[in-house]
């Protein structure tokens, strides 16, 4: 069990629990709530994850080594860090790059989705709707479900490898294109794979979509990437489902991040309205249409329909994205021709380059200025978990007073399971999760 | 063992770091599987709500020490556990974020964070082994999920574990890649490196960046030497030697004497 501490006070009618390691997030969190005569009073999610200060010590570092540096922000989704790295860089660079890198991105980027959704769908979040601990309890009862999970995972992961050369913090993609660009006899043996991965993802659909999801509704400012022409990835304007349409360069003006003192992960809320969310659910309500037809027909057999508010059903949102991510790689393995020059050549000068692209759990905008022989005078990086992280503790203000009759251990566990929709990533956010409820 | 005839119990802990190494052991998919019929794992909170308390057979220790509590922490991991193992960069040296340890950290608090007076942060970023006694060092930004199978599989069975000591380079040599400094003039970090990567750079047409780390025996001030003929600018060799292994003491050393002035 999580350990939790529960003190109660006589006295007051005050009671408090305290959750002080979170499970089955990456990174560190907390989570402490007070209550008194069925009120919550006070509810506060601690990041207490060591801050590691990336945008600090990225000033006086050559551009090129940026995205090698950035992708250690995060172990479970180092390609989104080099990739919304490497296009705010290309864009204050004024760098185009040929359609063959591009493909090679999105296939490259489709490898991290499926590898990180088949992680938090199977050994992350799954466990909550079933009542298991983790995924050995599950494994203890459905071998094979969890045997297939972990060679979807496994299917994800090869694609990193054979583009980056290796899963975890990959080596070839670099500003202006990729250090190497695999042959077409490399990634043709990820096809077989990929359509068994095609086929699984469906029935992981069909399998997460049966689930018992509580009954909660929020009427969310839904953010993500978007692009006419395709479910977006790298590239796209940043819209919501309230008006927001707005070039990358522009973040910073609507998305404010505040800092609060019980976290170490910055919180951003939408300037004028509030806290919003971002990730599998936004893209999924926001970019419906531009799913390919087998991923949109997979949500409407299981009755998802756009809009979907109930952020429980996010894990039925990342299983179409699963869907999405092995047919569009089979797609771009299929498309695919070797880039006749792996590199654009670069020279640096003085500028100021935005980008944002959409990690596995949300967008993920990096800007960088850097001086006229390449090294960078100031970085900012706003992480999908530091954007959600306010809309899960509005979440949590929401969902937690129909918990309140449930015992503590019961409690803790259902808040958990909500904080696991948006598979934070508190790692990157410290740049997450612990129990402290106080009861009356 | 902790009794006769109970299953090792394993825990993993977390300090600063990306969480890509406990990936690896979730990575080592079917290995895990295997081994866990053969090890209780006993804490290990990314992957499960269950967290049982120590004392533990072998702890995997991830990530850097950075805060005064982590610094209390890794005691009491030390105290409860009877063979304690850091993997990666961070807890082996550091990791990325001790390149605050030349300079003032405050003033990077001051860049990142809007109130400094939130945030509770030590100067330094420092090894495990600079706290508590350290009894296996597995390398790597990120380690090498085989290696880690390995070290554990050689810690239950009670022998030394067969990793590497050479550098990168002979895995160039195994490899059949062209030497890149010698062929192109580009500098590369293998010949200092302790191999354990499989010679990936070098493969990918760019220099070794030295993600494993210093080798034992490794000769940095000579190949900073050889990176100035090259012509390689001052600033450039520092920074080279200051990624994921800065604090390792081999290239540390090198890095502050070719600091440019």
């Amino acid at each position: 069990m999580t350990p939790t501490t529960t003190t109660a006070s006589a006295k007051t009618g005050v009671n408090k629990i305290d959750v002080p390691v979170l499970a089955r997030v990456e990174g560190e969190g907390a989570l402490h709530i007070k209550t008194k005569a069925g009120k919550i009073l006070d509810l506060k999610l601690n990041i207490p994850e060591p801050p590691r200060l990336f945008e600090g010590f990225l000033a006086g570092r050559h551009f090129s080594e940026v995205p090698d540096i950035t992708a250690r922000i995060c172990g479970i989704c180092p390609i989104a860090y080099q990739m919304s790295s490497i296009h705010a860089l290309e864009r204050a660079l004024n760098v185009q790059v040929h359609p063959q890198i591009r493909a090679l991105r999105r296939l490259f980027y489709c490898g991290e989705w499926i590898e990180s959704h088949a992680l938090h769908i199977y050994m992350l979040h799954a466990p909550d709707f079933l009542g298991f601990q983790d995924v050995l309890e599950l494994a203890a009862q459905q071998k094979d479900t969890v045997l297939a999970a972990l060679r979807l995972k496994r299917i994800g992961n090869e694609i990193v490898r054979v583009i980056g050369g290796r899963e975890i913090h990959p080596v070839s993609a670099c500003v202006g294109g990729f250090y190497r660009v695999p042959r077409r006899d490399e990634l043709l043996p990820l096809v077989e794979d990929l359509k068994w991965a095609l086929d699984t993802s469906l029935a992981t659909v069909r399998l997460v979509s049966g689930f018992p999801f509580p009954d909660f509704e929020v009427d969310y400012e839904f953010v993500a990437l978007s692009h006419p022409d395709e479910y977006a990835l790298n590239e796209g304007r940043i819209v919501s489902n309230r008006g927001l349409d707005i070039d990358s360069a522009e973040f910073e003006d609507h998305s404010v991040e505040q800092h609060v003192r019980h976290s170490n992960a910055l919180h951003s809320i939408i300037k004028a309205r509030s806290s919003y969310h971002a990730g599998p659910l936004a893209r999924f309500n926001l970019n419906f249409n531009q799913l390919p037809e087998i991923a949109r027909q997979a949500a409407l057999d299981s009755r998802l329909e756009p809009p979907i508010r109930n952020p429980f059903k996010s894990i039925i949102a990342r299983a179409v994205e699963l869907v999405f991510a092995c047919h569009e790689a089979l797609r771009l393995i299929e498309q695919s021709e070797p880039a006749s020059e792996p590199r654009a050549a670069i020279t640096p000068h003085t500028s100021t380059g935005m980008a944002a692209t959409e990690a596995p759990r949300g967008l993920l905008y990096h800007r960088y200025s850097m001086d006229e022989r390449g090294l960078i005078l100031a970085a900012k990086i706003v992480p999908p978990t530091a954007q959600n992280l306010k809309r899960i503790e509005d979440d949590l203000w929401g969902y937690v007073p129909q918990l309140l009759d449930l015992p503590n251990e019961e409690l803790t566990w259902r808040a958990e399971q909500a904080i696991r929709n948006y598979d934070p990533c508190i790692s990157c956010a410290t740049h997450f999760l612990k129990l402290d409820r106080v009861r009356g | 063992m902790s009794s006769k005839n109970a299953k090792p119990r394993v825990a993993v802990f977390k300090f600063a770091s990306c969480d890509g190494c406990q990936l690896s052991l979730i990575d080592a998919e079917d290995q895990l599987l295997a081994i866990s019929g053969a090890i209780d794992i006993a804490y290990f909170p990314e992957a499960s709500r269950r967290m049982a308390k120590g004392p533990y057979d072998i702890a995997l220790i991830e990530g850097s020490i950075t805060t005064h509590h982590d610094a209390d922490v890794i005691q009491q991991v030390r105290r409860q556990s009877k063979t304690l193992i850091s993997i990666g960069a961070c807890a082996t040296a550091g990791g990325i974020q001790a390149l605050r340890n030349w300079k003032d950290v405050s003033e990077y608090v001051r860049l990142v964070y809007a109130k400094p007076d939130f945030i509770s942060t030590l100067k330094m970023s420092t090894p495990i082994a600079e706290h508590v006694p350290v009894d296996m060092e597995l390398r790597g930004c990120p380690i090498n999920k085989e290696q880690l199978v390995e070290v554990i599989s050689a810690t239950l069975a009670g022998r030394k574990p067969n990793l590497p000591t050479y550098s990168v380079c002979i895995e160039c040599k195994r490899r059949s890649n062209v030497c890149l400094m010698v062929a192109c003039g580009t500098a590369c970090l293998g010949p200092v490196t302790q191999a354990g990567c499989g010679g990936l750079c070098p493969s990918m047409g760019r220099g070794c960046y030295g993600c494993f780390g210093p080798m034992e025996s490794s000769n940095a001030p000579g190949l900073a030497e050889r990176f100035r003929i090259l012509g390689v600018p001052q600033a450039d060799i520092e920074r080279s030697f200051r990624t994921f292994n800065a604090w390792a003491w081999q290239f540390r050393k090198v890095s502050e004497e070719v600091h440019p002035q």
